[in-house]
């Protein structure tokens, strides 16, 4: 039976066009995936469907829900549809509860406003709620504050608050993206539950098409406000129709091929790293206690090696990496580049810092947007004693444009005329103009779309090529790191758990977190097997 | 909470001494010499020692300032150097007036400001909006002396519901009291409201852009339940810290206000004690000041943790 119906459904914003004639259905009890890049309008699809979509639209078309036309419902109807017949999920857990609330007063918040149940009721219920979703009593009372929770935790929470009607219907927007993969694979399995014991239908919104192929019953692909393909999800991946379906595809798993690393002495030493924080004074007159975020970490990077470290949030990665860069001192161990400490006198060692230059994750965050671009990518020549100037310096800025793939004529723009891809091969054109011996890379690819990370990975392997790059590359996307590193490390609670050759430690993990890391993230499915068993 | 509460009032202890420390030395440098000035230039320097002596100020100065500091522990804040009265007896009188003024025009201010600059965010781009905007604009740019005139020429002069000036005394009852202070709290309270009512609304909307408001959307709360239940509370934190400052201003900047409608408050005390180097008085209003504004960030502190239960640190 179809529970929701979408047809010709097209929506503007001021006049600009947003969604173009949009159309699937879901069944009850069905998983349909809405999949496609940033700016292809899945979310305001699921937003059109609540009738949130923000003011100044203009909606058309048409969204039938169980033989009820949505679009014609007046806003208290809806009202009384949202939360009762439709639940929602959002993206980021972080900020999708009130901070000032306890979580039980926010799941009984949804049974309250539909007149459900009495406050005491629905606080009980709030409570079975909490539990199904696998936040039991004795750890996660109704009195708990969102700020007490985890991630994962607090998506429990707006899940429990979504369900709370059993609603035919849940929408969840990219419900695990800013989640760890054990998290992510945790949450994705506890939605499949839900849907088969509710029977409800689960319009899920994401870009990771490893996700979508492992959880949807059929898969919508979205392209600039339009619906390219639909399928159902074995029928689809075996045979795609659209181009644009297959590019996304092909760029999600895809690989590069980094030149063959030479034998060549360490360039970059931790031995035996320690950084304590200290917590908040829990007594007076005791020392306050400390959190271990780096515990005895050892490792070396060669010059010309591309190494990788993984790891979940919390697991220490940032807080080594600041310790590399020379931004945060260690209090035990040492960090040595090419011989010489990061840290001298508990001073950062300046000779040592012009040789590291990092690319962080968020590109639309990490550049001063007053600033030209020349002005941007040359900022680490205050690193150096003698920096190029006049014609010297004005054909480095047009060489590491041209190597990162842009245009010398882009050196007289300013970082707003770039989109999110450019602005990330700038940052790499910043790294790379003073010829560093070593390049972080934090999370450089997370944020990007699957087509324009696989442009970047393409570009990181040229410049391996070129420049002969030394990297250590920091992610929790496991699939990338797999591409573009030679080696790996596997961080756990400040330790490193294990550490090989990539392809070794991938194929045949030996810790049990790695393994259970590997386990947890969603793989794409290999197509042309996939094409031959249908 | 406790632990909490135990820190702010720690810090709140600490700021007094530095205070008064601070207070202690300014005056100290300021040239002149109390007795020499109370008894004029023709004075013999036997009487001006003797003078010195009856003041306290042949000590030494560290035990000049425990003096003072243990004299305003137990309410002795010293003899005006031109009245010749307990500093403290011209202050209670003074207090009196300034402190209900000041809570009366902050009471003002507050029930003017929220419900202005809720209803502004709530009607954001609207005609609502804009013209409660326009009358804030106005309330900031215009100076309170003038809206001062303006209420006495109105209420007082030609419909006579108000005293033109002066203050009854509260022996008079509380309702004679508050009555003649109304058109001065008025006054004050405008350009006050109307700075508050803008940062609530600015507050607000940087709220109803938050995830979490969407999601009380999503649950089914109406636009104005959403509002009410999830914004308002959020929203009313940096509030609180302008009711704050607003309450330590009013207590002492209301000089003109004092001044328009005749109030023998705490503004024109100091106003008066400065221009007669009746420094003794100075420096026991300026540190009951700055005692006043100590307590009133201490209670914004408690305030902050009532409404935001991330600031209650949990052992």
């Amino acid at each position: 039976m179809t529970l929701l119906r979408i047809k010709d459904l097209s929506l503007q914003i001021a006049g600009k066009p947003i969604l173009k004639d949009v159309s699937f259905d879901i069944g009850a009890g069905e998983i349909v995936a809405v999949t496609g890049e940033s700016g292809s309008g899945k979310s305001m699809t699921a937003l059109a469907v609540m009738r949130l979509e923000p003011d100044r639209s203009s909606v058309s078309g048409s969204i039938l829900f169980d033989e009820v036309e949505i679009l014609t419902q007046t806003e208290a109807q809806m009202c009384g549809v949202r939360g009762q017949a439709v639940g929602m999920v959002f993206q980021e857990p972080m900020t999708a509860l009130n901070p000032v609330k306890t979580i039980g007063d926010q799941v009984a918040e949804t049974i309250l406003v539909h007149g459900a149940a009495s406050k005491a009721e629905a606080m009980a219920r709030a409570r079975d709620l909490l539990n199904r979703v696998g936040l039991p009593e004795d750890r996660f009372p109704l009195s708990r504050y969102p700020h007490e929770l985890s991630g994962g935790q607090r998506q429990r929470v707006v899940i429990a608050m979504a369900i709370a009607l059993r609603p035919r219907l849940l929408i969840a927007d990219e419900p695990t993206t800013a989640l760890d993969v054990t998290t992510q694979a945790q949450i994705l399995d506890l939605l499949k539950d839900l849907v088969r014991e509710y029977g409800m239908g689960l319009l899920i919104i994401t870009h990771d098409l490893a996700v979508v192929a492992e959880l949807a019953d059929r898969i919508v692909v979205m392209r600039y406000g339009e619906v390219v393909e639909t399928g159902a999800t074995a029928a689809l991946l075996a045979n795609m129709q659209h181009p644009y379906t297959r590019m996304l595809f092909a760029a999600s798993g895809h690989q590069v091929t980094l030149p063959e690393r030479q034998d060549a002495p360490p360039l970059l030493e931790v031995r035996n790293a320690v950084r304590d924080y200290r917590l908040p004074r829990t007594r007076l007159f005791q020392p306050p206690e400390t959190f271990r975020a780096v515990n005895d970490v050892s490792f070396a990077l060669h010059k010309g090696e591309r190494l990788g470290l993984v790891g979940e949030s919390g697991c220490g990665k940032s807080t080594l990496t600041r310790a590399i860069l020379g931004l945060e001192e260690v209090q035990s161990g040492q960090i040595l580049l090419d011989g010489e400490p990061v840290f001298a006198g508990h001073k950062p060692n300046l000779s040592v810092r012009r040789k590291m230059q990092v690319v962080f994750q968020d590109p639309f965050g990490s550049f001063n947007p007053r600033h030209r671009v020349d002005r941007l990518i040359t900022e680490p020549f205050h690193l150096q004693d003698s920096p190029p100037t006049g014609s010297e310096r004005s054909d480095r800025i047009a060489e590491m444009l041209v190597a990162v793939g842009l245009s010398p004529d882009d050196a007289g723009k300013y970082i707003h005329q770039f989109s999110g891809g450019q602005r990330q091969r700038i940052a790499i054109a910043r790294a790379l103009i003073i010829r560093p011996e070593l390049i972080l890379f934090d999370e450089a690819v997370s944020a990007l779309d699957v087509s324009v990370r696989a442009q970047i990975l393409d570009l990181l392997a040229e410049l391996c090529e070129t420049y002969n790059l030394t990297y250590l590359f920091i992610s929790h996307d496991l699939s990338v790191v797999r591409t573009v590193t030679d080696r790996v490390l596997v961080m756990k609670s400040g330790e490193i758990v294990e550490q090989g050759d990539t392809e070794a430690v991938f194929g045949a993990p030996s810790h049990p977190y790695t393994r259970s890391l590997i386990e947890a993230a969603p793989v794409l499915p290999d197509l042309e097997t996939f094409s031959r068993s249908i | 909470m406790l632990r909490y509460t135990l820190k702010r009032f720690l810090s709140l202890l600490i700021s007094l001494a530095i205070a008064s420390l601070v207070i202690f030395a300014v005056v100290e440098v300021a040239p002149g010499d109390p007795a020499s000035f109370m008894l004029g230039i023709n004075a013999q320097p036997d009487t001006i020692a003797a003078l010195r002596s009856e003041l306290g100020l042949d000590v030494s100065r560290p035990e000049r300032y425990l003096n003072w500091v243990g004299g305003l522990l137990q309410g002795d804040f010293g003899t005006s150097y031109t009245y010749r009265t307990p500093v403290s007896d011209m202050i209670a009188d003074r207090l009196w007036v300034s402190l209900p003024l000041a809570l009366y025009a902050l009471t003002l201010s507050t029930l003017i400001a929220l419900p202005a600059g809720i209803y502004a965010a709530a009607r954001r781009g609207r005609a609502g909006d804009v013209v409660t905007m326009g009358a804030t604009q106005l309330g900031v740019a215009v100076p309170n002396f003038w809206f001062a005139m303006i209420l006495v020429l109105i209420f007082a002069i030609n419909l006579r519901w108000f005293a033109a000036g002066g203050f009854v005394g509260w022996d008079q009852g509380l309702i004679a009291g508050l009555h003649s202070l109304t058109l001065p709290a008025i006054a004050l309270a405008l350009p006050q409201a109307s700075i508050l009512a803008r940062v609530m609304r600015s507050s607000l909307l940087d709220i109803l852009g938050e995830d979490f408001m969407r999601t009380a959307r999503a649950k089914g709360l109406t636009r104005r339940q959403a509002l009410w239940r999830h914004g308002v509370r959020n929203a009313l934190i940096p509030v609180l810290t302008i009711i704050g400052l607003q309450f330590s201003f009013l207590l002492a900047g209301s000089i003109i206000i004092e001044q328009v409608f005749y109030l023998p408050g705490l503004g024109r005390l100091v106003f008066q004690a400065i221009s007669s180097r009746d420094l003794i008085v100075v420096e026991s209003v300026v540190m009951l000041l700055v005692f006043a504004v100590i307590v009133v960030n201490f209670a914004v502190d408690l305030a902050y943790a009532l409404v935001d239960p991330r600031l209650r640190v949990r052992s």
